[in-house]
Formats: structure tokens, sequence, C-alpha cells
């Protein structure tokens, strides 16, 4: 399909926003918009984290799951109450692959899950007590804890539970961070306000605890890396590369991370950004209280990596800056080999993306080295600065949309005819079974890493065995061939 | 007969405990047998009927036990004056947990176990003040009450109350068969009182079922933790407490209400001299500025 005009991706749409009642298509024009590079602000063509209209099908999640599951669930030394009844915590333990090191239910809790298991009693005479006794057994039975948070699940909200009172007497009898979230599922329109809410939880009652403590010697070259949560191993395979450019880093929130590394965050000399969305409220508080510069990066691909890398050097002295160069060229046979095993197989497919926090845009780099295109892209929970940085990596008049529903986004793949989709696990079957070959970019589809040039390796391997599976040459039933075609293959065999 | 369920609601300190106990026991003078369901975290529904300080909730027990599905219905069922059966839902402290849930519950609960399957006549919601949440609407949604009785003063936060529980019994009326049955005027000794009451009560399209005069009597009884009826059956009050009776007995005016506005709630007001005619033009005037004007 030849590329398509700002003309018809308009059209296209305003075809696909047909079949709604008027208010609802009102409403959803605003979130889909055709790409254009001249744009300065987003905000002039694309509308985001606003409610989703009732009816839709929308993939969206709640505030619980992006405190719980995304921001705090990786700090694997401490161990994050599900306040409330079981099914939140349940449902999503251990679901998002942040791989971490350490033994699980000994000194790391990353795959557990610890619930307040509320009962009819508890919501009619309240949680707090329950709360104390709770924070008290595991403190017992699992003494090499670090620290606890409590995720408030919905009904802590309406019965205004006070776990903030019971936080704070557990901190002073335990002499360990207690920290209370009130991450409510019903607040806000996505999980995108839980990730705000985890952010302010973290400045307010951990990020200032070594404040005046002087006894960590630091070096010229601390950095801390912000917003990566380790899906599949992605922050060591980042990890790597700046510790090879002697860089230290001495934390990474929250991916493989600790309590004490994020205590320790206010003494580094620059925070590198990997996933804006999601951490960004912490990163700008601690430019303002500590003076902390930060920026962003992206190690998906060669070509965003060696950007990155120099990015970061430039920012340091001529040493960091020639270890880049040295870190770039010892990887460059590995990743031009990578290059030239699968670009001849997937050169020129077109790929549409609909994922979370960054990777709508991060990952545009990675599939335009191996010469791919991405020709629609969307975010579940993004706001304005993040369709702002996308704008800049997409093609002119290319698809852009936001909370996108169901029948959008199906629609939107008829038409297109993307070679994959990269999406989440909601859609995944949908498309296979329309036979578009498919990969969760959230979980990597169970593999992974995708960071870094090791990572890159695996990403071009996992998208040649994806798209170039035989299966999809199967996809018509052989009764339902034409007989032309049913006896060149009878010929054939 | 069919058993005939009725809430009691009206603003707080009202008298809905105390008219209700009253009523409930002039009811079983005449031989109905009844059931009080407390609904009420205070948990003082059926004291005077028990001669108790409260009774054990079910929420109570239900938590002690570890959960309500633990109860039997003879664990929380009381016995008192003329064989009144007595239950309290119960719930929390003031400030903590959710006491709108513990109603639901409570009342579930005693549905499921089957309460009201018992050979009764009436059972009576006496519901806390205000319907704050739809844990409080409990008594009156499907299946549950059809007849509510307000109890109401001739003060005007009395009459703003009854007024918005009627708001509250339109909306489910509408999808079910819960009727406003009538007002129950407990006298604060005002002026015009039972006029004004009349005059509230046709504007909500329903009656004054009667007016229960101001007795000293109620709060002799009250300190005994006893009805007027049980403590001096030959005072005058346990008279009108016996004609209530009698008049929801033969109760058949159930309405789907009207309520006013609040224009039309103050026109009233103002008409039996509770309000003094607006003046427009000293709203959001400071004492400073009146002086200013004045000068």
């Amino acid at each position: 399909m030849a590329k398509m005009t700002q003309e018809e991706t308009q059209a296209l749409i305003q075809e696909v926003l047909e079949v709604y009642p008027e208010k609802a298509k009102k409403d959803r024009a605003k979130h889909l918009a055709a790409n254009d590079q001249s744009v300065e602000q987003s905000k002039k063509c694309i509308t985001s984290n606003r409610k989703s209209q009732p009816g839709v099908m929308t993939v969206r999640g709640c505030a619980y799951a992006g405190s719980r599951g995304v921001v705090w669930g990786p700090v694997k030394d401490m161990v994050h109450i599900s306040h409330g009844p079981v099914g939140c915590g349940q449902y999503s333990r251990a679901g998002r692959r942040n791989y971490y090191v350490g033994h699980t239910g000994v000194d790391t809790f990353g795959t557990m899950n610890f619930t307040s298991d509320f009962q009819e009693k508890d919501i009619v005479f309240g949680g707090d007590k329950k709360l104390d006794k709770l924070i008290d057994e595991i403190n017992e039975l699992f003494p090499l804890v670090k620290g606890i948070s409590v995720q408030s699940e919905c009904p802590i909200g309406l019965i205004g539970d006070d776990i903030e009172a019971v936080s704070k007497k557990k901190t002073k009898e335990l002499e360990k961070p207690v920290v209370p979230v009130r991450c409510e599922g019903f607040r806000g329109v996505s999980q995108s306000l839980g990730h705000h809410i985890a952010n302010d939880a973290l400045r307010d009652w951990v990020l200032s605890n070594r404040d005046g403590d002087n006894s960590f010697e630091s070096t010229p070259y601390d950095v801390a890396i912000l917003g990566d949560y380790n899906i599949g191993g992605d922050a060591w395979s980042s990890r790597i590369l700046l510790e090879e450019m002697g860089l230290r880093v001495v934390a990474m929130w929250s991916g493989d991370g600790t309590l004490p590394e994020m205590e320790l965050t206010s003494k580094v000399k620059l925070n590198l950004v990997h996933c804006y969305r999601s951490i960004n409220y912490i990163t700008r508080h601690m430019e303002e209280k500590y003076g902390i510069p930060w920026m962003e990066y992206n190690l998906f691909g060669p070509t965003k990596i060696a950007e990155s890398l120099r990015a970061i050097a430039a920012r340091f002295d001529e040493t960091i800056q020639a270890n880049a160069e040295k870190v770039i060229a010892k990887y460059q046979a590995e990743y031009e080999a990578v290059v030239a095993k699968y670009k001849p197989r997937l050169e020129g497919k077109k790929v549409m993306l609909y994922v979370g926090g960054l990777r709508p845009r991060h990952i545009i780099g990675a599939y335009e080295d191996l010469g791919m295109e991405v020709v629609g892209t969307g975010y579940e929970f993004a706001h304005n600065d993040d369709y702002d940085r996308t704008m800049k990596e997409m093609g002119n008049a290319t698809l852009l949309y936001d909370d996108v529903t169901g029948y959008e986004l199906e629609e939107f793949v008829k038409r297109l005819k993307p070679d994959l989709i990269g999406s989440g696990i909601k859609e995944k079957y949908v498309f296979q079974k329309m036979g578009v070959p498919f990969r969760q970019m959230h979980s990597w589809d169970y593999s992974g890493p995708y960071h870094g040039y090791d990572g890159f390796a695996i990403f071009a391997r996992d998208m040649d065995m994806t798209i170039n599976n035989p299966c999809w040459n199967r996809m018509q039933a052989p009764w339902l061939q034409s007989s032309e075609s049913s006896a060149a293959q009878q010929a054939a065999a | 007969m069919a058993l005939r369920q009725c809430a009691i609601y009206g603003k707080g300190g009202i008298g809905k405990s105390t008219t209700t106990q009253n009523l409930v026991a002039g009811l079983a003078e005449l031989g109905k047998k009844v059931m009080i369901v407390g609904c009420d975290p205070k948990a003082d529904s059926t004291r005077l009927i028990l001669h108790s300080k409260a009774q054990d909730t079910i929420m109570q027990m239900a938590a002690d036990a570890g959960s309500v599905e633990d109860l039997e219905l003879e664990d929380v069922l009381a016995t008192g004056y003329a064989g009144i059966k007595c239950v309290e839902s119960g719930g929390p402290e003031p400030g903590v947990g959710c006491a709108g849930r513990g109603v639901i519950t409570a009342i579930n609960f005693l549905e499921e176990e089957g309460a009201y399957e018992e050979d009764l006549d009436f059972v009576f919601y006496d519901v806390l003040g205000d319907v704050v949440c739809g844990g409080f609407a409990m008594p009156i949604r499907e299946n549950k009450a059809q007849e509510i009785y307000i109890v109401v003063s001739g003060e005007m936060m009395a009459m703003y109350a009854a007024n918005n529980i009627a708001k509250g019994i339109c909306k489910y009326a509408k999808s079910g068969s819960v009727r406003l049955a009538g007002l129950i005027c407990n006298s604060r000794n005002t002026d015009r009182e039972d006029e004004l009451i009349e005059a509230l009560a046709a504007k909500l399209g329903t009656q004054m079922i009667h007016f229960v005069p101001r007795d000293n009597v109620v709060q002799r009884a009250e300190i005994r933790r006893m009805t007027v009826i049980e403590y001096d059956p030959q005072a005058k009050q346990a008279d009108e407490y016996r004609s209530l009776a009698k008049k929801v007995i033969e109760n058949k005016m159930f309405v789907i209400p009207t309520p006013c506005t609040m224009d039309e709630l103050e026109d009233l007001l103002m008409e039996f001299g509770i309000l003094d005619e607006e003046d427009e033009s000293i709203v959001g005037k400071t004492a400073a500025e009146e002086q200013a004007v004045a000068a």
C-alpha cells in the first residue's frame, strides 16, 4: 500500500468515526489525528488523558494498577500490601515480568501477593486495626523486609480509613518506612494518576530519608535510572552500557530496585529518565529540591542507543565521552550483524503500535533500524507532553490514536493492513485470529530484554519469527480455498 | 393479614426511635405481631421494648464470630414487651468504617435467614436521621418497606428534611412499590403546628396521620427504658400512641409523594410566619458594608 496523504488519513478517521452516535463521535474525533510534524504542540491536534466514553472497549487500567503494578511493585525488598479485598492483588500478581535477583520470600518479595483480604466486617467497622496487625505479621514473618507500602484499593477511600495514621505509627514502631499510598482505583481516568500518586508517596515518605546524612561516598559519575521497570531484564541490558561508559548506577527506579537505593537517589549527579510518563513527577521534584538535572534517553535499536549514549556522555567529562564512543564501537560488529541478518527479511514491513508509557514512541527507531515503518501509534494513558514527543518521531500523515477503542483499532488495522501489530494481551488474540502477526509490547511476549545492544538482537529475532512465521500462509481452511489453488496444491503434492 | 413493612424516617433527634417504639407497643397491645429493625449504628431503636441499654447488634456479633454467615437468627433476635421482636443492625463507631454497608449486610442477613417468614403482621425499620448514602436507603428498596412514615415537627429544619426524604422516596417509588404513608407530627409546641404540618402534608400529596402532642410522661418512661403504654397505660399520652397505632392499621393512603421546590417550601414557612420574607438586598453584604450604606 502506498503511503497515505494527510487527507487520506483524515478521511479514514472520519469513516471510522461514522458509526458512533453524535456525542461519542465528537469526543472520539478529538483523540484521533493524522500526524503533522510541523505542528509544534500536540494539543492543537490531539486530546489525551480524558475519561473514556461509556460503551466503548478501552484497555485502560486504574490508579491502583499504576501505583501497585507499575511504580511500587518492582521495589523488590519491600512488601506491598494490596489493602482491600483480595482480587486486585491476586489477579495482578507477578503479571508484569519485572525481573529481579534475590531470594523471594526471604529478602525479596516481588512475585508475592500480600493482601488485607477485606471482609464485610472490615468494610463496616473499618480496616485500620487489621492493617496494623498485618504489618506486624509481615515484619515478624519476613524480618529482612526493608519497608512496607500500603496500596489502597477502592473501598479504603470509600470508607475513609486513616492509613496515614497507621503508617506513621508503624514506621515508628518498626523503624522501617511504612508508606501509605492513596491509589484507590476510582481516582483519575486511567493508571496515569496512579503513577503520579505513587511518585508523590515516594517524595513524601522515601526520598528525603537520608537528607543530612553524608555518609554515602558519591562520585562525579553517579547516575540513577528512572522509569525502567526491568521488564524481561531491560534495565540490566541498559545498565551495563552505562557502566561500561564509566558511570556508576546508584539506583534503578524501580526495576530490580531496592528501598535503600531509592533513598540514595538524592545524592546522584544526573537522573536518566526512561519512562517519562510514570516517573517525571519525582524527577522534577528532585530537580527542584536537590538541583539534580535530568534527561530522557532511549535504548531501543542501535541508532537511538548511539544517540542516547552520546547525549548522556555529553553531560560528563571527556573520559566518559571517549568511553561512549568505545562502547558504541565495541558493539558495532554485533549490531551490524543483526541488521544484516534481519533487515532483508523485514525491510518495508509496516507496524502499528498501541501500548503504554513510552514504547509507542521509543520503539519506532528500533523498527526503522530494521527497515520497517511504524504507520500508526497511540497510548493508553498518555498526556499531551507524550504526544509532543511522539509527533517528532512519526512520519507525516501517519495515524495517532489516543485511548483507542477496540472497534477503532480493528477498523484501522483492516484499512492500513500492517504486517505487524505491537500491543497487549487484550488485543493479541483478536488480531491473531484476524490473521495479523502480533507481538505483545508490554511484556515482550514473555521474551526480552529489548533494551540495549543485547536487547536489540532479541528484538530483531522476535519480530522476524513473528512476521515471517509460516503459519500466516495457512490462514484459510482447505475447504474454503478456491478449486484452482487446491488443484495447484494437489499437483505439487 | 399479609406482612406490612414500614420504615420510619425523619430529621435526626426528632424522636423517631421513641415514636416508633411507642407506636409498636400500641400495635402489640392490639394483638399485632411486630418486629423492629434498628438501622442506626447507635443501636437505640429497641431499648424501650427490651429495657436494655443497647441490644447486641448483628454487625458486632458477626465481627466477633468471624462473618455474618456464622450467625443464626436466634442469636440476633430478642423478644421484649408484648412479644415484640427486636433486632439491631449495628455498625461502627462514629468516624470509622461504613455504617451504610452495615445496614445492607444486616438486612440481607435477616432476609436470608427468613426473619420475615415468621407469623408477623408488621416490620418497622427505624432508620438513621438522614439518608446519607445508599446503605440507609436499603429499607426502602425493592421488596423491603412499602410504607414510609416521616416523623416531623413544626420546625423549619425538620420540614426541610421531610421534603428531602420525600424526594428520596420518589426515586425508589418509580422502580418499586414503596409509597409515602403519612407524616407523624411529633409536636414541639410551635404555633399552629398542626395546621402547618397538615399544609405540608397536602403539598407532599399525603396526610398528617396523627398529631402526637408533647408530654413529659414520654421522658419519664424513657428514663425507665419503657414505652409510655407499658410504663403508665392510663396516661393520656398512651392513648395518643394507641390512636396512632389504630390509624396505621387502618391506613389506606399510600402515595408517590410530590415533593416541593425550595421556593414552595419557603413560601409555606413564610405563610406561617416561621420564615421572614427574604430581603435580596442584604445578601452577601458584610456588617461594615451595611454600616457604610446606613451612614
